[in-house]
């Protein structure tokens, strides 16, 4: 139908540009080696409070940690490449056609989406041999919450964006913004560790509820709580930032 | 192929800070033929190009009609979008592709498959001679390069009626000879072509009916050398050092001066019956005034005039 076929179209076109770009290919693999390989070896040791003895379980706390914080990060700065294209002109010569409107978000939010993945798969191949171990179908289920997420967080960076139309603004809101979102969901400590009021406030940070969730499913916790949460918080959120992008979208007619 | 109807448009203040709503179109009512290359015209600020957005369904007006192509514009705007094409005036193009491909690509957006895209995306690279360049990325291309895939970029999925915002801003002599070359050959294959631009030699030479709009109204509207017919007669442009304001008060009491405008500081222009017989006169009457004359043009009317004359400014000197 339509939708589908629009949005394979622009993501297509987007992809490519990624492709062309030999900047941010490098950009996107060097994040990952960087993390894995010169950070993580500390894990084992700090997180020792957290019953932590091996180097496996370090990187089942940590690995999900990360991939949140990539895909906050990259959902964030995936406003500032549509305000580029805003600025070109782009933006206004679809808006003349009959594309759908979702699509055009929908398409480049599933090319920040492919990105993450590959990502996600050179971290976890790169912490092979370090002593990671996960069962294939968690992986996958873990995977797919992080695409969820990546969808929700670049569709409220898209949303915000056509508001604010502003690089010099949007800069600071979105370090504003994103730090808060990445210190409540514990990615870099485990928020076992947190005082109880700081967990009060936690819980309403979707990113916390997904971070469990996504190390609940590398410990191989299927049937944990916090997965079938994060699943559900997730999407709705996605949803709703998807429609409030394409809305925003709609209302940027100048 | 176009009729609107009081047409209007305007901005409120940003937020949070002071300042009037903008009353940028006030009621635009015109009507296009088919197959015709119609001017908007008039000096920046004036409303052309919001109202050309508005009928591009880029912008919702505020009120007033329109129908373009039988489709309307405020009921559904999804039909015109299909029937029509925009040219934005800054252009519109990634850099990394290649123009073969957004071309393609641009017909995909319309719904054409894919074979029929590309076809299409070979035939308009022919049509607009970009062959020399076409499979060239973007960001290598000259200004008049870029122009040129913009237009094509307008027109790949044939629409009815064209939309170009200033199509030879910025260009040079012959670069805009070209584009106008273009938009004769988009004229004599069917299509209905709306241009704004500010410049009167565009509006003159291009154009087979114009609207001067000033201030968000339509102050004139008709064929270029209607329009000036309009004004009988010849035009004295008189330099005056100094005291314009003195020349005026002499020259405007002569029987033979129709009307006279002040251009700007040093600038007049006298309408007069015949030039050639003026001339002579208003040597003599300024002679022994005071005031240093410093040239005198004869010359036609012209669009400029036409302005001046509804206006009571000049479009030149913007």
């Amino acid at each position: 139908m339509k939708l589908a076929r629009d949005t394979w179209l622009i993501f297509q076109r987007q992809f490519l540009l990624v492709w062309r770009s030999p900047v941010w290919i490098g950009f996107a693999l060097a994040q990952p080696v960087t993390y894995v390989l010169l950070f993580a070896p500390m894990l084992k040791l700090a997180l020792k409070a957290e019953g932590v003895t091996t180097y496996t379980q370090a990187y089942r706390v940590y690995v999900p940690g990360l991939l949140t914080v990539m895909a906050i990060l990259g959902g964030c700065y995936a406003g500032f490449g549509l305000l580029a294209e805003v600025r070109a002109g782009i933006i206004e010569r679809a808006r003349v056609t009959p594309v759908s409107r979702l699509a055009l978000m929908l398409g480049r939010a599933l090319r920040e989406v492919v990105m993450l993945l590959v990502q996600a798969v050179i971290i976890t191949l790169l912490a092979l041999p370090f002593g990671l171990r996960v069962p294939i179908a968690d992986l996958l289920l873990a995977y797919l919450l992080l695409a969820l997420l990546s969808v929700m967080a670049v569709n409220f960076s898209y949303g915000l964006t056509l508001k604010v139309r502003n690089e010099a603004a949007l800069g600071p809101m979105i370090n504003t913004m994103s730090n808060p979102l990445m210190l409540l969901a514990g990615v870099l400590l485990p928020l076992t560790l947190a005082p109880l009021w700081l967990l009060r406030i936690a819980q309403w940070n979707p990113f916390y509820w997904s971070t469990n969730g996504m190390r609940a499913l590398f410990s191989g916790h299927v049937g944990a709580s916090s997965v079938w949460i994060s699943m559900i918080i997730v999407v709705g959120l996605a949803v709703l930032a998807l429609t409030w992008s394409v809305r925003s979208f709609q209302r940027s007619a100048q | 192929m176009i009729e609107t109807r009081d047409l209007r448009k305007s901005f409120p203040p940003a937020r949070g800070r002071k300042g009037a709503t903008v009353e940028a179109v006030r009621g635009v009512s015109l009507s296009v033929g088919e197959g015709e290359i119609f001017g908007f015209l008039g000096p920046n600020g004036a409303g052309k190009t919001t109202t050309l957005r508005m009928l591009a369904t880029l912008i919702v007006p505020d009120g007033g009609q329109a129908t373009i192509a039988g489709a309307d514009l405020l009921k559904d705007p999804a039909q015109v979008r299909r029937v029509v094409g925009y040219v934005a005036q800054g252009g519109a193009t990634w850099d990394e592709v290649t123009a073969r491909e957004e071309l393609a690509l641009q017909a995909r957006m319309y719904g054409i498959g894919k074979a029929e895209a590309w076809r299409r995306a070979s035939a308009a690279v022919e049509a607009f001679e970009l062959t020399d360049f076409a499979d060239r990325r973007c960001k290598t291309y000259s200004g008049g390069q870029r122009r040129r895939v913009d237009i094509a970029l307008g027109v790949v999925h044939s629409p009815k009626v064209l939309f170009l915002d200033e199509p030879t801003a910025g260009l040079d002599p012959q670069s805009r000879a070209h584009m106008w070359d273009e938009v004769r050959r988009l004229r004599k294959e069917g299509m209905t072509v709306f241009v704004t631009t500010h410049y009167l030699e565009e509006a003159d030479a291009l154009c087979d009916r114009i609207a001067i709009i000033d201030h968000g109204e339509i102050v004139a509207e008709g064929t270029p050398d209607d329009l000036k017919h309009e004004i009988s007669g010849d035009v004295l442009a008189v330099t005056v050092s100094g005291s314009g304001p003195l020349a005026a008060e002499l020259l405007s009491g002569q029987p033979y001066v129709h009307k006279l405008e002040i251009g700007d500081e040093t600038g007049l222009r006298l309408y007069v019956d015949s030039g050639a017989t003026a001339i002579p006169m208003v040597l003599r009457v300024l002679e022994g005034s005071g005031v240093e004359l410093g040239a005198i043009e004869l010359h036609r009317p012209s669009l400029d005039d036409v302005f001046l004359t509804k206006t009571g400014r000049s479009l030149r000197e913007k």
